[in-house]
């Protein structure tokens, strides 16, 4: 049974990278990295990802407060959180908010509050897409890995067993 | 310090690329990391840092200690072309831009100020395995630099022992070097030279000392920059141990700079025409007109000289001319002053006849001869004084020239606005006004430095700076973003100082968002090196408290779990010895509450956002999405940025920047706090 769910899990897993990349949410960047994580750093990807999130909700907590300001004018600076953003979902492999994040930056090249306004929107929205996707992404991983744990200890089980009189 | 032979043997030479030591610089933490392990996995040393501020201190303690630098253009402290400035004069050290930009208005600008290489984000590793290909090119130039030199040498102690002619079996041209080099041999007065110590004649590079360049300098004005050619410059300079190919490369970057400037200086004759300077004091410039020399010097190359042409009328060209003349004219230190200040000063004082014109005050030009004839003096006198700047050379020069561009006239002090200047052409504009205010600035603080009467200048200047006040408020906004701080190395303090009291308030606010996006993550990762010491059993607790809090400190509690989720897995192992994977799955236990209560907080806070929406409805939504970003994709594309060609001369503001960031030493990381910010909520 739990190794069925190991399995099960796995496939969850799977489908939902599947239809993550179908979507677009995320591209082989992303696959880079999984690649990147082995032993000698097993934690890789949620490292990096959770970095990601924290560092990208400040960003957008900053564009926001950008934007928001009625006599904003600072598209410069708008467009310094901008560029980070953009390099950190890009090299994390979230292609779908690098693409607003192209379109945010062109209303800014433009100076259209409004446009830079409407991108914001959908880039929070994108954003939390992405971040549920994720959390649930690892959820799935780290219950494959609890279920594939479990079984150790039935098998020691086993193993003692015989040697109790 | 020992004089270590080439960087790779030390190492790797057997097993090259392996071990190449490379400086990762990138404000943007997932970046770096990323870049990290890719640089690991490539099997390269690697050091990293977000700050530019500590690459520059790492590569100067130590120059042989990275044999690559790799840096991200855009950061918070320092321009990252600034950096690459620096790094190519000072450390001449191979460096690869980084960004997410791939603009290539942008990887030009790489390529003009010495990059050897853009990468775009995200980077591959594929990409990174052949950088060492850089480092193997420089060094193969630098060692055939080496081996010329060494034979040169070894031919000047010939020579003086046998005063014979030259015959050292070199070639032909050594053989005449050699003459001439005997000659001047008699002299062999060092002025102490850090970089031509002896001892050192075998290092790979000659460092370009602050009198080593001050003689380059004069060595070129007096050929004329047309005829400027290294053998000759060599031969003014009547430096022992230097090789023409020294002085061929330093003339090749020299003359990138005079362009850089020029054609800056072009623009800003613009902007000062615009600005309706009065005529009549230009007509006094005649004088400097009368220098021949300087008008080729002023037009480095053929493209600064059609630039100029449009401004041959009146004495715009003298006014083009002479800042540039005074430039390098007074990259000599005076002796009057401190050493830090001395470039600072000549300028200003050459610049303050030259600023005038625009506020009327004619009688400072008598000043002007006089500082002219100064300059003269000062350049004889060399300030050993200087001391701490071994590593500073070129830059410091180029600095020194930027200062006064930058306090003396219109025309230089865009340079440092340019800096600034990321983006549009509407900054561009706002920061031509803020040149003349920045240089209006400077000028008062010179004033309190020098030795001139400049009461009415100072006046005149504040006049100035009245004019373009509306301005320079705009300006101040844009300057901080590049222009702060960094190198103490590079202080000019009087000139930086004015202009950062002038400019800090206003600029403070400014300051802070763009650091806080750096300077944030420091205080965040303290903290959450706190949460992990506190008790790994707190976790859980942590988590279930989070709920109630608000969404902001949610994400960082968050993110503080999660953290501490890794290192309770770390902790726990040592502890079991158990297999790693149970070990794992305790700690990650808790980081399955974290997600589940991070899922949570997603969904209130994130309001009117996805959260709420069926999946299909995200997936239209998410082609909607893409179709919009096509769309603004298309409408990007066609759009030219009509980016003013700028010539970026980051060694000036560069300069300005540290004197600066002197004055404003510790900016204080304005603790912007995860204040209740609801994400989606400000809607």
């Amino acid at each position: 049974m739990l190794g069925l769910s190991v399995d099960r899990l796995r496939a969850d897993m799977n489908r939902l990278l599947a239809l993550l990349f179908h979507q677009g949410v995320l591209d082989e960047q992303f696959l880079q990295l999984q690649q990147l994580q082995d032993e000698s750093s097993p934690n890789f990807v949620s490292e990096v990802v959770n970095i990601y999130f924290h560092e990208s909700e400040k960003l957008l907590r900053n564009l926001r407060a950008l934007l928001v300001d009625k006599e904003f004018s600072d598209y410069k600076k708008m467009g310094v959180h901008l560029n980070q953003f953009m390099g950190s979902s890009s090299s994390i492999g979230a292609k779908r908010v690098r693409n607003v994040c192209v379109a945010f930056r062109a209303a800014s090249d433009q100076n259209n509050r409004a446009g830079c306004l409407r991108a914001l929107e959908l880039l929070e929205y994108e954003y939390c897409y992405l971040k549920n996707k994720l959390h649930e992404l690892f959820q799935i991983e780290q219950q494959r890995i609890l279920a594939a744990a479990v079984r150790y200890p039935v098998q020691q089980h086993h193993h003692q067993q015989p040697n109790n009189p | 310090m020992t004089v270590e032979k080439i960087r790779g043997d030390n190492e790797n030479s057997d097993n090259f690329p392996v071990g190449l030591r490379v400086l990762a610089v990138d404000d943007d933490p997932i970046c770096l990391k990323l870049l990290e392990t890719l640089l690991r996995k490539c099997q390269y040393h690697v050091t990293t840092t977000s700050q530019a501020r500590m690459a520059l201190k790492m590569l100067r303690e130590n120059k042989d200690r990275f044999d690559l630098v790799i840096s991200d253009v855009h950061m918070p402290d320092m321009d990252g072309f600034k950096l690459l400035e620096l790094v190519g004069l000072e450390m001449d050290l191979p460096v690869i831009m980084l960004s997410a930009n791939g603009d290539p208005k942008l990887v030009m600008k790489g390529v003009t100020h010495g990059a050897c290489d853009y990468l775009v984000k995200p980077v591959r590793i594929e990409e990174l395995r052949n950088i060492w290909q850089h480092v193997i090119r420089r060094k193969k130039f630098d060692s055939r630099n080496q081996n010329k030199s060494a034979e040169h040498v070894k031919s000047h102690h010939a020579s003086r022992e046998g005063h014979g002619s030259a015959t050292m079996g070199n070639a032909d041209q050594s053989g005449k070097f050699n003459r001439k080099r005997k000659d001047e041999e008699d002299e062999s007065e060092d002025n102490g030279n850090e970089s031509e110590d002896p001892a050192t004649q075998k290092k790979p590079r000659v460092v370009w000392s602050i009198e080593l360049h001050r003689k380059f300098v004069a060595a070129v004005n007096q050929l004329g920059i047309e005829k400027a050619v290294p053998k000759r410059i060599l031969d003014l300079m009547n430096v022992e141990g230097l090789t023409r190919e020294n002085v061929a490369s330093h003339l090749q970057k020299y003359r990138l700079y005079l362009k850089r400037i020029s054609s800056v200086a072009t623009q800003q004759a613009n902007m000062v025409a615009a600005l309706g300077v009065k005529d009549s004091p230009f007509m006094r410039i005649g004088p400097f007109e009368g220098l021949g020399d300087f008008r080729t010097l002023a037009g480095p190359g053929r493209l600064a000289n059609a630039g100029l042409s449009p401004y041959t009328t009146g004495g715009m060209l003298g006014r083009l001319n002479t800042p540039a003349n005074v430039n390098l004219h007074n990259l000599t230190p005076p002796a009057l002053l401190q050493p830090t200040h001395a470039q600072n000063i000549t300028a200003i004082g050459e610049m303050h006849p030259i600023l005038s014109p625009t506020n009327q005050s004619p009688s400072l030009f008598q000043g002007m001869p006089s500082s002219l004839e100064l300059d003269q003096l000062q350049q004889n006198k060399c300030s050993t004084g200087i001391v701490n700047f071994n590593a500073v050379d070129d830059s410091r020069m180029y600095t020194a020239s930027n200062a006064f561009t930058d306090t003396g006239t219109a025309i230089g002090s865009s340079t440092s606005i340019v800096n600034g200047i990321q983006g549009t052409p509407v900054m561009l504009h706002g920061n031509s006004q803020q040149t003349l205010s920045g240089g209006g600035f400077g000028c008062h603080s010179s004033h309190n430095m020098t030795s001139f009467s400049l009461e009415s200048l100072t006046a005149g200047v504040n006049g100035s700076s009245n004019l373009l006040d509306p301005g320079s408020i705009e300006s101040c906004k844009v300057q901080p973003n590049s222009v702060l701080s960094t190198d103490p190395f590079h202080s000019q303090l009087p000139l930086n100082g004015v202009r950062e009291n002038n400019f800090s308030n206003g600029s403070y606010l400014h300051n802070n968002p763009v650091d806080i996006s750096t300077t944030m993550a420091l205080p965040f990762e303290d903290s959450r090196e706190m949460q992990c010491q506190e008790s790994l059993v707190g976790n859980v607790q942590n988590i279930t408290q989070t709920p109630s809090q608000k969404w902001c400190e949610q994400g960082q509690n968050y993110s503080h779990s999660s953290k501490t989720t890794f290192g309770s897995s770390d902790s726990y192992i040592p502890a079991n010895g158990a297999v790693s994977p149970l070990s794992r799955s305790m700690g990650q236990d808790s980081e399955i509450f974290n997600q589940k209560t991070g899922m949570f907080i997603n969904s209130r806070s994130t309001g009117g956002a996805s959260n709420l929406m069926q999946k299909n409805e995200n997936e239209k939504l998410a082609t909607e999405s893409r179709a919009r970003s096509n769309e603004n994709f298309l409408l990007e594309q066609p759009k030219s940025r009509g980016f003013v060609p700028r010539s970026y001369d980051s060694l000036d503001a560069m300069m300005n920047a540290m004197i600066k960031r002197e004055q404003d030493e510790a900016i204080p990381n304005c603790d912007f706090g995860f204040d209740d910010y609801s994400f989606g909520a400000a809607m």
